[in-house]
């Protein structure tokens, strides 16, 4: 919570001390007249100190009140309502497609091991490689241009053309984490595999299936909970690049949008959000960590 | 007895095939490194073409002798393009990668040496910040400073310093409890000379891993701001930049430039990321002995 409000006043003095007079943004381009200059700064409070600022700026945001946009003369909240849901949609796309792939892959490589476990050692680390926007380019190159499968624009409308337009974004965020997700898993399915338990267990006469699913994957679920932390935030910040790529209307777009309009209001905004959501989902990881191997609570007090 | 000759053979070559074939990709990924290094260094020299030269009459030419990777929607050579590229999309995560290096070095050797309430802070704010996405400070010192390569290496330099910091204070650490250091104190040598004289420099193979292991990450990040539009404006040839110069033409059939600045920028990314991942190697390899 802290954090957050730490967060909240960088974030906002960060913006404050920018260069450039958001007033001649919204006047648009030729010479302000300082009359019309000083209006909008008397309208938008722009001259008060920044404490007073920023207070009327949180409180408005703890109310629901998240600012005007001056680029789209539209307020933020009705900006992102229509946007959110296709970032949700990209991102949990991409979720589905790291878990199956990437744990699933990880998983059969680790236990099967042989062509299997090469296979997938040899595929992640060259997907590794490959950041969003270049796998967007052969993408877009091979699958809707030269096959035309699939949209190179846009979001669709309903939820089956949704999917269908978010399919090649999709894939184009989630490859380097499945390829990253695999590696983990493999190599921590591995480590169990080779462990004393579940010799021990093997030679108790357990069947093979339930050793795998009480001995070997759950024990091999912390390293993997550990990245994904880290994944999930890189998803977010991913979506940036996937939706820019794609042509679509999404936060991710939206902060590209108005950053590179110097959209202040919805700038703060959606950096807020984004702290938030890192700091939700780290919290989240660690309580679930804590949950699967309660020595974890010791060992986090110490550290 | 030729059984036990040709078993044996057969081990001896397995063995010295898996070192070859690591050594081979080390090996060339260094080759390619080096060339990349010398083509930023170089790279205006030896470019066939002035890269922003225009040529309306030649748009979208296949690759020709006179133009041997062809040119883009404006008539512009892509081959001098990528070569020109080199400068600015490996110069800017070098940047990043050093400053980097040089705030986790001094967050990390002075929280080590005063401990307390300032290892603590230090400890706190490196938690927070570690596994933020640079990409979106990037994004945000975009949008306050404007476009353009500062505000972003800026950031990208910051989001840096927690996994150079994590890596490096538990090895000062470990320096700083050494015998030698406490009889350095005792001769009245000032902490500030002994950090700077001793501690750093014994450091110095670890900081060095940590920037080369750093490198192909930033650059990936410096690749995605120019990609998005917030990096170098055109017509720098940086290599994002090109990728996303390349997209509107994907469509129509000519992805030439993008598809060439997009492997490059892999090329690029996996030579680095392979000598990261060897010298971090020889360096654990080295602490274990």
């Amino acid at each position: 919570m802290l954090t957050l409000v730490v967060a909240s006043v960088v974030i906002y003095g960060l913006l404050f001390i920018s260069p450039g007079d958001p007033a001649t943004l919204l006047v648009g381009g030729g010479k302000p007249n300082p009359e019309v200059v000083a209006r909008i700064h008397q309208e938008y409070h722009l001259d008060d100190p920044f404490f007073s600022q920023y207070g009327r700026w949180a409180t408005g945001v703890l109310r629901g009140d998240l600012g005007r946009s001056m680029a789209y003369r539209d307020d933020v909240s009705h900006l992102l309502l229509g946007r959110i849901p296709n970032t949700l949609l990209l991102v949990l796309f991409a979720g589905v497609l790291i878990v199956i792939f990437g744990i699933g892959g990880g998983t059969l490589a680790g236990l099967r091991g042989g062509r299997v476990e090469t296979a997938v050692t040899v595929g992640s680390s060259v997907a590794m490689a490959f950041p969003t926007f270049v796998v967007a380019v052969f993408l877009i190159a091979i699958f809707s241009t030269q096959l035309s499968w699939f949209p190179v624009f846009g979001a669709g409308q309903g939820l089956g053309d949704k999917l269908w337009h978010l399919t090649l974004p999709a894939i184009s965020l989630a490859l380097a984490y499945i390829a990253w997700v695999a590696r983990v898993t493999q190599v921590s399915v591995r480590g169990e595999l080779g462990s004393e338990h579940v010799d021990a267990a093997r030679s108790r006469g357990l069947p093979n299936r339930w050793i795998v699913r009480r001995h070997v994957l759950r024990n091999a679920s912390p390293p993997i909970l550990a990245v994904s932390g880290l994944m999930i935030a890189g998803l977010f910040a991913g979506t940036a690049v996937a939706e820019e790529a794609f042509g679509i209307d999404g936060i991710g777009s939206l902060l590209v949008d108005s950053a590179a309009k110097q959209d202040l209001a919805v700038v703060q905004i959606l950096s807020l959000m984004m702290v938030a959501a890192f700091v939700v989902v780290n919290t989240v990881v660690d309580v679930v960590n804590v949950a699967l191997d309660p020595r974890q609570a010791v060992k986090g007090r110490d550290s | 007895m030729s059984a036990i000759a040709l078993a044996g053979s057969t081990r001896v070559r397995r063995v010295t095939g898996r070192l070859g074939s690591a050594n081979v990709a080390v090996a060339a990924a260094a080759v390619v490194a080096v060339l990349f290094i010398l083509l930023a260094i170089f790279g205006p020299l030896v470019a066939p073409h002035d890269p922003t030269e225009l040529d309306q009459l030649n748009i979208f030419a296949s690759p020709s002798p006179a133009h041997l990777l062809g040119t883009d929607d404006t008539g512009r050579d892509l081959l001098s393009r990528l070569i020109c590229g080199a400068r600015p999309s490996l110069a800017a995560p070098a940047v990043v990668m050093v400053l980097a290096g040089a705030v986790g070095t001094v967050l990390a050797v002075s929280a080590a040496w005063f401990g307390g309430w300032w290892d603590a802070s230090v400890a706190r704010f490196l938690d927070l910040l570690f596994g933020f996405p640079g990409l979106i400070l990037a994004i945000v010192a975009a949008a306050v400073f404007g476009s353009g390569l500062v505000a972003p290496v800026i950031a990208l330099s910051i989001a840096n310093v927690p996994y150079v910091a994590r890596i490096l204070r538990p090895a000062a650490l470990r320096e700083r409890n050494l015998p030698y250091i406490e009889a350095l104190v005792v001769q009245g040598q000032s902490p500030w000379r002994i950090c700077l004289r001793h501690v750093v420099p014994n450091l110095g193979p670890l900081i060095v891993t940590q920037i080369v292991v750093g490198f192909g990450y930033a650059m990936l990040d410096i690749a995605a701001v120019s990609f998005l539009g917030l990096g170098l404006q055109p017509p720098s040839p940086e290599w994002g930049l090109m990728v996303a110069n390349g997209k509107p033409a994907i469509v129509d059939g000519n992805p030439a430039q993008s598809l060439y600045a997009a492997l490059t920028i892999v090329l690029a990314v996996v030579a680095f990321n392979v000598i990261g991942e060897r010298v971090s190697q020889q360096l654990l390899a080295k602490g274990a002995r």
